[in-house]
Formats: C-alpha cells, sequence, structure tokens
C-alpha cells in the first residue's frame, strides 16, 4: 500500500515500462485517426438531415425558380474539377509530410489551397447570382434548403482552408513532428471526406435537379 | 513507425503505409484513384444531360455512379479498405452509413406518404379563399 512499494515495483519493471511507452506512442497515431475517422462520421450523418431535408423539399419551389432554371452545370464542373484536384494534391502533401519532403509538402498544400479558394469564389459567384436574380434563400423552402446544404459545404471548406494555411506553419515553424504530423493526417482526412460530400452534392443537387 | 514488423494491428484512417522509402511508390494509389474519380465524374456530367438513354433510369444511374466515387475516394484516399488492420475502422463506416440510410431514406418515405394523404394546395387555398 505504501508509495515506496510503487516506487520500488516500477523501477523492477524499468524495461517493460519504456517498451509499453514506445507502444503508446506508436499507437497514438492509430487512436487520434480512429477519433477523428469518428469525427467525420458524424459529420457526415449531419450533412445527411441536411440532404434528407433538401431531397423532401426540392420540389417545394413556391411558383419560384427550380435548380433546373438556376443551374449553371458548366460552373458546377468546374467547381468539381477544383474540389477533385485539391483532394489529390492533398494526398500528395500528406505524403511529402510522412517522407519529410519540404517541396513536396509546401508545393502540394499551394496548390490544394489555390483550388479550395478557386472552389469558394465559384460557388460565391453562384450564390451572389441566385441572389440578384431573385432566388435568395426566402424565396421558396427549395432554396432555403439548398442554400443550408451546398453552405454547409461551402463553410466546412473555408474552415479547411484556414486549418491548411495553420498546418503549413505549424510545419514551418516546429517541424515534422510526430504530434505536427497526427494534426496533419486528421487535416488531409477531413479535405478528402469534403470531396466525397460534394460528389453527393453535385450528383443529387446539380445533376439531379437539372436532369429531372 | 515500428508497427510494420507486427502482423496484425489497427491502422489509422487515412495512413498510407509505407511501400517504400521513396514517395514516389505512395503517389500510384492516389494517381489510380485520380483517374477513377475524374472517369466516374465525367460519366456523371455526361449522362446528366445525355437524351440518349431512358430519362427515368437517370437520377439512378447517377446515384450508383456517386455510390461508386465515394467508394472510390474511401478506398485510394482515405485509404479505408477491407484489410484486416482496417476493421475498426470499416466498422464506424459501416454504422455511419447505416444511420445516413435511414435518415434519408426514413425522410423520404415518410414525406412522401404525407404528401399522399394531403389534399393539394390549391384545394387548400381555395377552400380558405
Amino acid at each position: 500500500m505504501s508509495g515506496a512499494g510503487a516506487t520500488a515495483g516500477g523501477l523492477h519493471a524499468a524495461q517493460p515500462a519504456t517498451e509499453h511507452v514506445r507502444d503508446a506512442l506508436v499507437s497514438k497515431r492509430i487512436v487520434v485517426g480512429y477519433g477523428f475517422w469518428i469525427f467525420l462520421l458524424s459529420d457526415i450523418v449531419m450533412f445527411s438531415a441536411f440532404f434528407a431535408a433538401y431531397q423532401v423539399l426540392v420540389n417545394a419551389t413556391a411558383g419560384g425558380p427550380s435548380g433546373r432554371d438556376l443551374f449553371d452545370i458548366s460552373n458546377t464542373a468546374l467547381e468539381t474539377a477544383c474540389l477533385l484536384l485539391s483532394s489529390f494534391t492533398c494526398g500528395i502533401a500528406s505524403i511529402g509530410a510522412q517522407a519529410h519532403r519540404g517541396s513536396w509538402f509546401y508545393g502540394a498544400m499551394t496548390v490544394t489551397f489555390l483550388l479550395g479558394l478557386a472552389f469558394l469564389g465559384l460557388e460565391a459567384h453562384e450564390f451572389a447570382g441566385f441572389v440578384a436574380q431573385g432566388a435568395g434563400p426566402t424565396r421558396s423552402a427549395f432554396l432555403s434548403a439548398f442554400f443550408t446544404l451546398v453552405g454547409c459545404h461551402g463553410i466546412h471548406v473555408t474552415g479547411g482552408l484556414l486549418w491548411l494555411l495553420t498546418m503549413m506553419a505549424q510545419v514551418f515553424a516546429k517541424g515534422y513532428r510526430p504530434d505536427i504530423l497526427r494534426r496533419m493526417l486528421c487535416f488531409s482526412l477531413f479535405w478528402h471526406a469534403l470531396d466525397i460530400i460534394w460528389v453527393g452534392l453535385f450528383s443529387i443537387v446539380y445533376l439531379m435537379g437539372v436532369a429531372s | 513507425m515500428s508497427d510494420v514488423h507486427a502482423g496484425r494491428e489497427d491502422t489509422a484512417p487515412g495512413y498510407e503505409r509505407p511501400v517504400g522509402e521513396e514517395p514516389e511508390a505512395a503517389l500510384s494509389t492516389y494517381l489510380i484513384g485520380l483517374g477513377l474519380a475524374v472517369l466516374l465524374t465525367v460519366v456523371s456530367f455526361f449522362i446528366a444531360r445525355t437524351t440518349l438513354v431512358w430519362q427515368p433510369s437517370i437520377p439512378v444511374a447517377l446515384a450508383v455512379l456517386a455510390v461508386a466515387q465515394m467508394g472510390v475516394h474511401l478506398v485510394f484516399f482515405l485509404h479505408i479498405t477491407t484489410g484486416p488492420d482496417n476493421e475498426n475502422n470499416v466498422l464506424a463506416l459501416a454504422f455511419g452509413v447505416l444511420i445516413v440510410l435511414l435518415v434519408i431514406i426514413g425522410s423520404m418515405w415518410i414525406i412522401a406518404h404525407l404528401n399522399h394523404n394531403m389534399m393539394p394546395m390549391d384545394q387548400v387555398m381555395r377552400m380558405q379563399g
């Protein structure tokens, strides 16, 4: 029961203890990645609620414009190209971070940022055009659901871009430390998950909206 | 990275197992993924506007293509695979997919029934007027 006994035990077990510490350090990346994966799945569940709301309200146009009148598919194609390529360059950046290659990491992160920024610019331009036509989020239930769903994805991309800049600054200031690499792992997961949600968005909202 | 020697451990999602020391080798996974994703995206955009196929089949085709592309992203970009060290990640994904399907299909099902049972809106307006 005494503290001295516990200390003695700790001293005897010095070898297994360091072994255990090393294992814990190795598994930390797995635990962090798994936890962040759970968060991403919960984020996807939240998006599924917005998708369900959109799907339910897609025909509730209240005499206003429908998706077929509003959507410009070539704009959507450009947005899709930007986000898909940025997902690819984000993959290159995470390879570069794991291999400690500065040129790969900084180059790919810069391209990822610019592509993400181009995506946001295209989306903001599209939204501004809708509002200028009198098709803002207050026009109909369909447009409320549209702006909520697509805007929520846009907010995620904005947050991702800020996180991207933070990761570049942290690698620049602190180097490829294990904790920084774990954050980079989470960031790349986040960015790829945003692209998965965009696949659902352009298929269900834009392409089905134009096709139906 | 001493987890390479052990036969069966968990991997973190998104973690690229070091194929070799050269990052060029790891790049091939992302290149395959990008190629497949571009292919599926182009087919989606083509199908949405084509008049060559039976029109009611288009939404179904788009949904199938979207699910396929999400699968491509999961395997080649997030590295969620069917490997034995990926069990926990796949189980979490399966649970997530279950909730997503329940929310979306459940909502559409219930609201479609409500719409079916409700009086058409123009008749409601006429009764009020």
